[in-house]
């Protein structure tokens, strides 16, 4: 279907636009957050990793299994180190160290 | 459309708007983490509403891939160190890469002749691609870890080889979209993928890899892209498209902050313009000074401002936290401190703030090229931390050397500059850097984090 791809198109020529815009207000500073965010979010093909690995199709079963293998680690990790980063910044020193102050 | 095709793409509509949200959260360091939030609700969404797919028919593999690489997700990210992020983040990009790539050669196996023109297209590109950042992310972590030489390797004609293989694989692609049953030439585009990768990121330098790890990161996107176009998914596609344009706008800001064009890091080879072995006598008949630990906290009792500039070299000696602690003592003494931070400093976008920031330094104390660079000419002492072309004048005055208009800190212009270094070698680059012969520059050389501690026992004893 012809019809299909062009509306696709528009999908894909939008969200790369509002992308753009929305990822360039992003400082500096959370740039190492930024690209690890990104790459969970790039985890998505693990939805298309599934229906790989779920098909009624042996050979295709085993690369999505591989796949699915791959992309998970993508998305738990990606999400779980993007949050262990972002907890790090801080506008205050942290507790901790008041605490090494004082001594 | 059924009514459950209906509500997936319902559930896929919800997953783009949240992801959209996710990364506008991190506009700023007080929104992130709700943001990250939002992605993960958005990344459940997608992936519950796939399970229910009417083409999704038997779930055992499906289950074992998914603990398999939860396990390990969840073991990499409480594991890493933080030093380690650059190779974290390339080795992911491989991950996400391979997994693009296999979906592609799945799809074709699966229903090869029944494909459409466009979507054998489609798929043809996601193979590609995805095989070429798999690869490529695999080189660039080698060079990260060591285990490949960081230096740039050339060989003669590689361009000119690299360019034929990638519009090889262009014909190629547009042959299978004409003739989708030979197989042998949809595994030629993939072997093709293959090999571009490693071709490709050999001859990148070091201290390119910002860049590099950028550009991967775009292309992880737009192969995600692909498959979203080869299976008519608009969720990949919405994804993608984030993902390609957050790398590419990444690999623009780097390849500015370096004034150099992505042609010219892609194909230029960094660092093959001065020989290290040539450079070497230029330096051993200069002289500059060395000085002890004492020498350096002499001045640093004296100063009443003080500025940090660290590189690559406080991610290899770990020296972070002895930087924050060099900091607080400082602090204590009433000295007003600030860190400079230059976007290319490291080995990825934002590296030199995650390690501050994983040591505890407040973020408002972090300042960018713009927001600092007339501070130097009002500052008393500079300690620059294991980094060298970011602080290298001849940036800004010898119009023959190979960084020559890159934006760097204006170090010199400060009363006394402490460069802590490993040795008096030329870094990654082999750029001579002239800061270090200048009258005002103190050159501490040894492991920096051993350096740092020293000085800190040092204000601690002298009085003031």
């Amino acid at each position: 279907m012809t019809s299909d791809w062009i509306f696709n198109l528009y999908v894909f020529a939008l969200a790369t636009f509002v992308g753009y815009q929305v990822i360039s207000r992003v400082p500096p500073l959370l740039h190492t957050p930024l690209m690890s965010g990104t790459n969970a979010i790039s985890g998505i093909s693990l939805v298309a990793s599934l229906l790989a690995a779920g098909s009624d199709h042996f050979i295709s079963q085993v690369l999505g299994f591989v796949a699915v293998t791959c992309a998970s680690i993508n998305v738990v990790g990606g999400f779980l180190i993007t949050d262990r980063m972002l907890r790090m910044f801080r506008k205050k020193p942290a507790p901790a160290a008041k605490q090494e102050k004082a001594s | 459309m059924t009514d459950n095709a209906v509500l997936l793409s319902l559930c896929y509509l919800v997953s783009g708007i949240l992801f959209i949200l996710c990364l506008r959260g991190l506009s700023g360091p007080e929104s992130a983490r709700r943001g990250i939030v939002l992605g993960e609700i958005g990344m459940f969404i997608a992936v519950v509403g796939t399970l229910l797919h009417k083409d999704i028919i038997r779930y055992d593999w499906i289950i074992a891939g998914m603990v398999l690489g939860s396990g390990i997700g969840i073991a990499i990210s409480g594991w890493i160190p933080m030093t380690k992020m650059p190779e974290r983040i390339a080795f992911s990009h491989a991950f996400g890469g391979l997994a693009t790539g296999l979906v592609g050669i799945a799809a074709y196996m699966r229903e090869g002749e029944q494909l459409t023109y466009f979507k054998m297209g489609a798929l043809g590109f996601e193979t590609f691609l995805g095989l070429l950042t798999f690869t490529g992310s695999i080189m660039a972590y080698g060079k990260l870890q060591g285990v490949i030489s960081g230096a740039p390797v050339t060989w003669k004609g590689q361009n000119f080889i690299n360019i034929g293989l990638f519009f090889g694989a262009l014909v190629a692609i547009g042959v299978l979209v004409v003739h989708r049953e030979l197989v042998q030439v949809f595994f030629a585009v993939a072997g093709t993928g293959l090999a571009l990768g490693v071709m490709a990121v050999l001859p990148i330098g070091g201290a390119d890899m910002p860049v590099v790890i950028s550009l991967l990161n775009s292309y992880a996107g737009l192969a995600a892209c692909a498959t979203g176009f080869a299976l008519g998914s608009q969720i990949l596609i919405i994804s993608g498209a984030l993902d390609g344009s957050s790398g590419f706008l990444l690999s623009m800001l780097m390849s500015k902050a370096m004034n150099r064009s992505f042609g010219n890091i892609v194909f230029g080879a960094f660092g093959t313009a001065i020989e290290p072995g040539a450079a070497a006598p230029g330096q051993a008949g200069r002289s500059y000074n060395e000085a002890t630990v004492e020498d350096a906290g002499a001045v640093l009792k004296a100063s009443q401002s003080v500025i940090f500039v660290p590189g690559y070299g406080m991610a290899v000696s770990q020296a972070q936290h002895a930087v924050r602690d060099l900091a607080a003592a400082l602090e204590r003494r009433g000295v007003e401190v600030k860190y400079a931070i230059h976007p290319v400093a490291g080995r990825m976008p934002g590296h030199m703030n995650v390690l501050l920031a994983e040591a505890n330094v407040p973020y408002d104390k972090l300042f960018d090229l713009d927001a600092i660079n007339d501070d130097f000419a009002r500052t008393d002492a500079v300690i620059i931390v294991g980094a060298n072309d970011v602080v290298n004048p001849a940036a800004k005055k010898d119009p023959s050397s190979p960084i020559y208009g890159m934006p760097v800190f204006n170090v010199e212009q400060s009363r006394s500059v402490i460069v802590l270094k490993r040795s008096m070698n030329p870094g990654f680059s082999g750029v001579e850097n002239e800061l270090f012969f200048q009258p005002n520059t103190m050159m501490v050389l040894g492991d920096a984090k051993k350096t740092l501690l020293a000085m800190i026992a040092e204000l601690k004893e002298g009085g003031h």
